[in-house]
């Protein structure tokens, strides 16, 4: 599949992915995680159970403490 | 010329109304500049208090050591422009306190100082009160790497920071880089506040 992740075009082999493979496949292993996927907030419980398909626009922001 | 021009944006702004989530390093600059601009109302919120370790980088004086950050802050943007109205609220927020506070503001700041907090203010935004923009100040410790510190979009939702530079005993939050994020949020509001401004119009 082909999704746009932080505004890059990126392929995967997989048809599908949870939010939590692409987060391990990516290497995202940050506490503090913001995940939209196609404008929609993801919250963390629900990182298992929604999928990332073909065409989708994912954005993974990581907060970090300091301000 | 260049200065009626300031005069009549600052005329503009007079209607809108901002919320600032926290009064620290991002906090206080944003809501100085957004006064300096005009905006007519700031509504700001912090349960702190003025310590000596915020003076490198936060817009308070030596003499206000000790004082709450909202009556401080509040007084410092009278003293500069007098006609942007401050609501203070002294308070911790919750979820329910973003809604309360927030939800009639035109735009949102994020200026927390933990992960944690800005999760909470994004959720409850997104959630709650969908369409509304909100701008996040997200990594910022440290000197250096000016190159770094972008901004990004996804509908409502702008991010301005490097997104990596996390606060730490070796790398602390300095006044020229919060100041710099702090000011890209407050140029995002503007960005936004003066979409439909036609100059000579007003």
């Amino acid at each position: 599949m082909k999704i746009i992740l932080n505004n890059r075009h990126e392929t995967f082999e997989h048809d599908r992915l949870t939010i939590n493979q692409l987060l391990e496949i990516k290497k995202f292993t940050f506490k503090m995680l913001v995940v939209k996927v196609n404008g929609e907030l993801v919250r963390r419980h629900e990182f298992d159970q929604v999928s990332v398909k073909d065409g989708d626009d994912v954005m993974v922001l990581h907060l970090v403490t300091g301000g | 010329m260049s200065f009626a021009r300031a005069m009549e944006i600052g005329n503009y702004l007079k209607k809108f109304t901002v919320g600032i989530a926290g009064c620290g390093g991002l906090g206080s600059n944003c809501a100085v500049a957004l006064a300096r601009a005009g905006v007519g109302k700031l509504v700001i919120a912090d349960y702190d208090i003025v310590t000596v370790h915020n003076l490198n980088r936060q817009y308070y004086f030596h003499d206000q050591i000790g004082r709450l950050k909202v009556h401080a802050l509040q007084e410092n943007i009278g003293r500069i422009n007098p006609e942007t109205v401050v609501k203070a609220f002294d308070l911790k927020l919750c979820t329910s306190d973003v809604v309360d506070l927030f939800s009639r503001c035109d735009v949102i700041v994020e200026a927390f100082d933990k992960a944690e907090m800005k999760y909470m203010i994004i959720e409850t935004v997104l959630d709650k009160m969908p369409g509304k923009p909100l701008i996040v100040g997200d990594g910022m410790a440290g000197w250096g790497n000016t190159a770094q510190i972008g901004c990004r979009k996804s509908d409502n939702l702008i991010v301005c920071g490097d997104e990596h530079s996390e606060v730490n005993e070796d790398c602390p939050v300095l006044a020229p880089r919060v100041g710099i994020v702090a000011h890209m949020q407050a140029n995002e509001v503007l960005d936004i506040l003066l979409r439909d401004f036609v100059p000579g119009s007003e």
